[in-house]
Parts: structure tokens; sequence; C-alpha cells
């Protein structure tokens, strides 16, 4: 309470919920972490979303150590046994070129400034695709997060390529509009509540269609995101022996 | 609204100099919510290293008005707007860019220290017993989170540069706390007297004021080491039986 100036014995807390985790992540195989794509592995909270519609504080600690060291150790040995792989020089610098655009645009007050996107990008996922969800708002959330990927084509940032913050946040904003597409089109999708995710046109948990265990998305023919639905897989045997185990 | 006025060092290794930004303050807000939001408006490509904004990281120190602090714990209310604040890196380390600095001095420093021995267990099942009181004396130095701002303030560090003779007091805590460990059996004695530098210190005291952690850096880490340190190596008593001892053999 040192910095909010507040004496909690003495005078009432205002406390507000607010996002710091994303509960859903990059599909992964179990065992190794590897991801759809050859030798991307991915763990934390990058990955898979092993928490389902709920963590618990102090899960992902765990999480990450556990899959963490998973992750690395099959990336060490995919490495040792595959290769560095040829890569096109040619997607190397397509890539090179396009992570420098936002320098090449070098900012003015009439170009796009990478923070005030991200502060917009916020500020509309807090207000629409936040705590609680419906389905106009998240319509809206669409239309908007579509309109903010546009404008952030063209942000421009100052100064060079050593530890610029402004061009850190420039090539962030690319992934966090991709980000909040899948979320605005999960939140979208699912007719029901449950866990974290609340919506007050489908208030009730569903336990017939929506039980599902994760709705995948992916870059669908025509470069839209593209939602496919997961069944719930049977427990392994030996996971399941576990939870009997325990009790 | 309160309109502030922030002189903030620009530069690189190659030198640099104080820049004025003017920002608007809002209710509640720190010196990193500050410099971030001149940053935003203002200084897209200003460096500064931070994480967790809440004074547990420690990676947000700088100097503001002179004086080493988390830039996170430092309420903007406590400071006066009258006059320009001046926000500068750590003046102990080498400057990367603007606010940020190398302090990977300090991380090879660490390497250095023997670290914990313990002793066996005392019981067949790998245990340990131990005095609650010996577990308490070293609690306080655990609380340390590695900000370096002690290192910053010191002067045999800041002034005096010497680097290669004294590892500063985050260094001087951090072999506190191993050589009071109730299970430890190490002995870095004579490694703090000689390599280390524990008597450069001359207890100003002026780590443990800056300290965010609140931890009795000169008073319980420090000055117990040289006592320790002087009673191994200049002990008159013990001095005279190693002398006698060793013309014996």
């Amino acid at each position: 309470m040192e910095l909010a100036g507040i004496d909690i014995t003495k005078e009432p807390m205002e406390v507000g919920p607010t996002t710091h985790y994303v509960m859903g992540g990059i599909r992964v195989d179990p065992e190794s972490q590897m991801s759809t794509v050859p030798g991307l592995f991915a763990a934390g909270e990058a990955g898979a979303g092993l928490h389902g519609a709920n963590r618990l504080g102090g899960n992902s600690l765990s999480d990450l150590l556990v899959f963490g060291k998973r992750a690395g150790e099959y990336a060490a040995s995919f490495v040792n046994e595959k290769g560095l792989g040829d890569i096109d020089p040619e997607e190397i610098h397509k890539a090179e070129q396009e992570a420098l655009d936002p320098l090449k645009r070098q900012y003015q007050s009439t170009t796009l400034n990478p923070y005030k996107l991200q502060f917009e990008l916020q500020d509309l996922l807090q207000d629409k695709v936040g705590i609680i969800r419906q389905k106009d708002t998240l319509e809206e959330a669409h239309k908007e997060i579509d309109e903010l990927a546009k404008k952030a084509e063209l942000v421009a940032v100052s100064g060079d390529r050593q530890f610029n913050p402004g061009w850190h946040t420039a090539l962030d904003l690319k992934h966090l509009l991709t980000v909040a597409k899948a979320c605005a089109c999960s939140a979208l999708a699912r007719k029901e509540s449950r866990g974290a995710h609340s919506r007050v046109d489908f208030p009730d948990k569903e336990t017939g269609h929506w039980a599902k265990h994760t709705i995948g998305l992916r870059k669908g023919e025509d470069g839209k995101m593209e939602i496919v639905e997961t069944p719930i897989l049977e427990i392994p045997e030996k996971l399941q022996k576990i939870i009997e185990e325990q009790g | 609204m309160t309109t502030a006025t922030f002189n903030i060092w620009r530069g690189d290794a190659a030198g640099g100099e104080f820049k004025e930004y003017k920002t608007e303050l809002s209710e509640g807000m720190v010196v990193l919510d500050a410099v971030h939001q001149v940053q935003a408006e203002q200084a897209q490509d200003l460096a500064i290293r931070w994480n967790c904004k809440a004074g547990k990281c420690g990676s947000c120190s700088a100097e503001v008005n002179g004086m080493p602090k988390l830039m996170c714990m430092t309420r903007m209310s406590d400071l006066p707007t009258d006059a320009p604040i001046t926000i500068q890196p750590l003046k102990a380390f080498p400057p990367i860019k603007d606010l940020v600095t190398d302090v990977s001095w300090n991380y090879e420093v660490k390497k250095k220290i023997a670290p914990f021995k313990p002793r066996k267990p005392d019981f067949e099942d790998g245990s340990w017993k131990m005095h609650q009181s010996d577990v308490d004396r070293i609690q306080e130095f655990r609380k340390c989170i590695e900000c370096y701002l002690c290192q910053d303030v010191c002067h045999v560090l800041r002034d005096h540069h010497m680097h290669e003779e004294f590892i500063g007091p985050r260094f001087l805590v951090y072999s506190a706390a191993l050589e009071m460990h109730p299970l430890d059996t190490e002995d870095r004695k004579e490694d703090l007297r000689e390599a280390q530098g524990v008597g450069l210190c001359n207890i100003t005291k002026c780590c443990t004021k800056v300290c965010p952690e609140g931890i009795t850096i000169t008073d319980n880490a420090i000055i117990p080491l040289k006592e320790r340190v002087v009673d191994d190596a200049y002990d008159p008593l013990t001095r005279l039986v190693q002398l006698v001892t060793k013309k014996k053999s």
C-alpha cells in the first residue's frame, strides 16, 4: 500500500479486475513442446493453454518450469538431429526489410506513433474483449482491430536500432494485433460462459456443443483467421491413474 | 493538472547530454510512469530498463535529482515540481544508452564468491537442525533484489572506480548471507580481506540509506564481516600463537 498512499485498516480500498494472463497459446505437442511448425517450440504463457479456462495464482510458475525444461531439451535434440536447415536468403531479407520499415519512415508529428496505437488497442480490448463480453461489442471489436491493423502498417519511429523501445513497440504491435484478433475470434465463437470467459448473452456453462477442449485458430486459405473446434481428448491411462491415486 | 519538467540524460558510451521534456502529471504517478509518458509522447527511442513496476525486479534503477532510486517506487508527489527533475543513469557503471547501464561487472563479481557449502546432514533422512535465531539473522539479506543502487552510491566504486579491488555492498551482503548461514562450512575470510577488499569500506552507510528493501547493509552485513576478517587475520593473541607454532615447525 506504499504507493497507493492508503491505510486499509482505516479506509476502504478499491479493487478492480484486470487482464494479466493469456489462457491460450501456440498449439504444441505435450512431450516435446514443438508447434505444428517444425523447429518452433513454445512453453509457459506462450504455449498451449495448460490451465484451461481459468489459471490459478502460482500455477504458471510450475507450468513454465516443467514445460520450459522440456522445450529446451527437445529444441536442443532437434537442432542436433536436423542441423540448422536451409533458409531462403530472400525470406530473411524480406523479414529484415519489414522490420526496418518503421525506422525508415522516421517519426514526425504527422506520422503514426506505435505507442498511441498500442494504447488504443489496450483500451479497445479492455472495453470490448475484457472481463464481461457480449456479441455486439465483440463484433465492434473485430472491426476496430482490423482498422488498427491497417494503421499499424504505417507506424513510424525515431532513432536507430540500438536499444530503441519505440522500435520494439512497433515490431510488437503486429503480434499484439494477431493475439487480440485471436482472443476476439474465440470469445465471439464460444457461446457460453466458462472460467474467465463471461458472456452476458450466454451466462451459463454449456455442457453440450461447447464442452470443447480447444478452439484452434489458424490462417485460412484466404489469409483470414479460421476457427477449428477440437474435441476433448481422452485422458491418457497413466495420467488417469495418477488422478485416481491422488483422490 | 500539473506540468513537470524533466532533464533526462540522453546519450551512449561515446557521451551525451541532458535534454528537457515537459509532461502533464496525473494522480498517483511514479517517476517511471512519467518517463514512460515522455517516451510515448516525445522520445520513442528513449532507452530505459524496467519490468515489474512494483519494486521487486530491481531493473529501473536510476538517479533522480541526484539520488539513486528505483523509478517505479519514487512517487511524483514526493518531488518538487517547481524546478526541473533530473534523471540520469547509474554513475558507477558504463552507459549503454540513455538510462540503461551495463551492470554485467556485478555478474562477474558474483561468480568469484565461493558458493554455499553445507555440512553433512545431521539426520539420516538428509535434514539438518538449526537454531531459529541463526535462520532469522540472514533472512534480511535474502530480500536483496539486485538493483545495484548500493553499488552505485558507494564512493569506492562510484568515485574511486575500484571495481578491480572491491566487490561493493551488494556482494558483501551476499557473502554475509553465506558466511552467517548456520550450515555453511566454507571460509571466505581470506578472499574478503584480499581480493574482495572488505577493508575498503569505511562505513559511511550510504548503501544502507539507498536500499529499497531496507536491508541494514552496513550494520548487519559489512561490520560483522569486517569483525570476522579482523579476528581471523589480525588478532594479536592468535598471531602470537601462530608465530610460536610456526617456529616450532
